[in-house]
């Protein structure tokens, strides 16, 4: 193995590339190979280190300095003075209220994080299975199909309190179970990365960071169950983690860890991309079920349940990304030290991904029930500078909104759900006082109107019709009536909806209107937007044409 | 072996075609390599925002309008994007370049504003930053 002087770790994150990180790593080699220093400094490209927002990123080791916002001509100063001369460049490092952070100990926002879903993202180089290995990656595996039976694998699942991290929080083991104990000779594991919850992509930072946690946590979850195929079924829009799951599932395939006979042993199991084509309602578990077929993205009624009957009429078990994330973790170390981490009854760590108004946006890994406080600020550094806090939305267009005075919460899912809102996938949005709460509740209506598959009618017409509400509020023309009939009409569409989209989908302008009803108020009796952000004074203009966004 | 599914044919085709979109006579092919109804691959084609049953541009536009894209002005961009191209959301430039479309959430919102075209991703962005990226890809220097 070849000893390196530095390791310069870039992040290689989909976030990083899109703003120039491709220009500033060409940069930086071409200067190393000038200084002739390329075999004493080793360039990786690694996965999604967190601190998006402040990309391109690079950390250099052994010092642990973060370099941030980078661009190709900073690539000189780094080499000539940080790697020729030992002296860092302060002027592009990590800074918090003008003071220079030297290391990734001494920042917040890295500090203050507990990481067992992201313990690789940003460590490792993702397209190489041996820095997976090198950092302990498939001894769970190991572990599972020569130590344990299968019913021990669910226990240890069961005994950790691991619920699954795609929104709904249905205990993993229980969900494992069940499918262990349908008597059917051919069974599915499904790994959902469908992620299309408007400001969410936790997912998509795993899948490109870290794919072969995701793999092993299938392969454990495929042992267990007695499948002897999984699905991973990804969004389109994801070419980037396409790209690094295909190199992972073949370089696992090579290191005989996928594929038949795994380790040795008895147990064969082989995972296929299936790609999605822009549904959103494929992230829903029948839908997605349809969809791997080839079909349209309609969901099914429940029951059958996808345990009892799934992928092709057999019994499948689909687990978010972040679920199986945590499953190698759990079984190499134990259920106890799951539950070390989080509450009784949400044991374990959830990613976060904070956005909007707040100082540094980005991936945040916390065990469950840390109050959101400590998320937005001791985490995110705050609100920017002259605003203050209003709300935060979690869950995207099917949570809620929860106003500043519960910034205490603690974010696990039973608190949220006692406060309208859901734990959701993990998006967090924090909003200050410019949002506007009918715009973002009608914001989130647009969506789930665009997005509906039209297959039931209560989400169907219901949510356009309680669109056209709002339009008319957002535009001075509404009346008091109308939010009583926003309540009546939204909790009708909860209760009769098909799937969980439609089920969820009046979330978003419940809980506007359970927080911010003045804010409502003042559209109505007014014909104000006390953020002043909607327009009051024009007609509402042909209120069909959902798909008219300029008009807000 | 991997068996594709009918939407796993559905991608082959649209991104063999220099048009981009399914056409009656790709469709009819994969109705008959796949041994369903011409009306149930339409029925799946036209279900999913990513395959188009009429003729697009070279390069695919897709601007993310995802609530955190909204906080951060992404207005702005898809006007100017509107603006330099001269076309409305749907349509496709003269040229045959480009079809600007919408996303409803790219994954990329601690970079708001973004999009991507084809599969490159774009965040941070500026209405300023908008007619150089489209002269770069006009170029093919991205």
């Amino acid at each position: 193995m070849k000893i390196y002087r530095i390791h310069a770790l870039i992040c290689a994150g989909a976030q990083c590339i899109a703003a120039g990180g491709n220009g500033f790593e060409d940069a930086l080699k071409d200067e190393l190979k000038k200084h002739e220093l390329l075999k004493e400094v080793n360039i990786i490209e690694t996965g999604c280190m967190g601190s998006c927002q402040l990309g391109p990123l690079m950390a250099v080791y052994p010092e642990g300095v973060i370099y941030t916002k980078l661009k190709p001509e900073d690539a000189k100063e780094i080499v000539e003075e940080h790697f020729l001369k030992g002296r860092a460049v302060k002027r592009l490092m990590w800074k918090e209220k003008e003071t220079v952070l030297p290391s990734l100990s001494e920042i917040p926002f890295f500090a203050k994080q507990t990481k067992i879903v992201l313990r690789n993202c940003g460590i490792i180089n993702p397209e190489d299975i041996n820095e997976y290995i090198a950092q302990g990656g498939y001894e769970a595996l190991g572990k599972a199909l020569t130590e344990m039976t299968r019913e021990d694998v669910i226990q240890v699942v069961k005994d950790s309190g691991l619920r699954g991290r795609g929104g709904a929080g249905f205990p993993t083991g229980k969900k494992w179970q069940l499918a262990y104990e349908q008597d059917s000779p051919i069974k599915y594991i499904v790994c959902n990365a469908d992620e299309g919850d408007p400001g969410a992509y936790m997912n998509r930072s795993v899948l490109e960071g870290d794919p072969h946690s995701v793999l092993e946590g299938m392969t454990i979850a495929g042992y267990a169950i007695g499948a002897q195929k999984g699905f991973i079924y990804v969004r389109a829009e994801y070419p980037l983690a396409v790209k690094r799951l295909e190199i992972a599932i073949k370089q696992a395939k090579q290191a005989g860890l996928l594929g038949k006979n795994i380790l040795g042993t008895n147990f064969s199991f082989d995972i296929e991309l299936r790609i999605g084509a822009g549904a959103f309602v494929c992230g829903e578990e029948t839908a997605l079920i349809n969809s791997i077929e080839g079909k349209r993205g309609e969901p099914r009624k429940k029951p059958p349940f996808p345990v009892q009957k799934g992928v092709f009429g057999f019994p499948t078990v689909i687990n978010n990304v972040e679920t199986l994330a945590n499953i190698p973790v759990i079984i190499e170390k134990g259920a106890k030290f799951f539950r070390s981490f989080g509450t009784e009854k949400s044991p374990g760590t959830k990613v976060f991904a904070l956005a909007g108004k707040v100082n540094i946006t980005g991936l945040v890994e916390v065990p469950l029930g840390t109050p959101l406080r400590t998320i937005i600020y001791d985490i995110g550094g705050g609100i920017p500078e002259g605003h203050s806090f209003k709300a935060a939305q979690t869950g995207g267009p099917s949570g809620g909104v929860i106003p500043s005075q519960y910034i205490d919460v603690p974010m696990d899912y039973e608190s949220l759900t006692s406060l309208g809102a859901i734990m959701g996938s993990g998006g967090l949005i924090v909003m200050d006082e410019t949002s506007c709460m009918v715009d973002v509740a009608k914001f989130f209506l647009k969506f789930t109107v665009d997005e509906s598959c039209g297959k039931c009618t209560p989400c169907r017409e219901g949510t356009r019709q309680m669109l056209n509400i709002l339009e008319r509020i957002t535009s001075g023309k509404g009346q008091m009536e109308d939010l009583e009939l926003l309540e009546k009409l939204g909790n009708t569409i909860k209760l009769a909806s098909l799937c969980g989209l439609g089920q969820t989908a009046p979330n978003p302008v419940l809980t506007t209107l359970r927080y911010f009803r003045d804010e409502y108020i003042a559209h109505i009796k007014d014909k104000k937007c006390p953020s002043n952000v909607c327009k009051l004074s024009s007609e509402v203009k042909n209120e069909r044409k959902v798909f008219n966004r300029s008009s807000s | 072996m991997k068996e594709k599914s009918l939407i796993d044919l559905l991608h082959d085709v649209q991104e063999s075609n220099p048009k981009n979109y399914v056409s009656k006579d790709l469709a009819k092919k994969v109705a008959e390599t796949s041994n369903l109804s011409l009306s149930k691959v339409y029925g799946v084609a036209t279900f999913y925002t990513m395959f188009s049953v009429t003729q697009r541009g070279k390069h695919i536009i897709r601007v993310c309008r995802s609530l955190s894209c909204h906080l951060a002005n992404g207005e702005s961009i898809l006007n100017k994007l509107k603006e330099v191209l001269g076309i409305d959301i749907g349509e496709t430039t003269s040229d045959g370049e480009f079809t600007l479309e919408e996303s409803s959430c790219l994954g990329m919102c601690s970079i708001a504003p973004s999009m991507m075209i084809d599969d490159v991703p774009f965040g941070n962005l500026k209405e300023e930053d908008i007619e150089g990226i489209i002269k770069k890809f006009k170029e093919g220097a991205l």
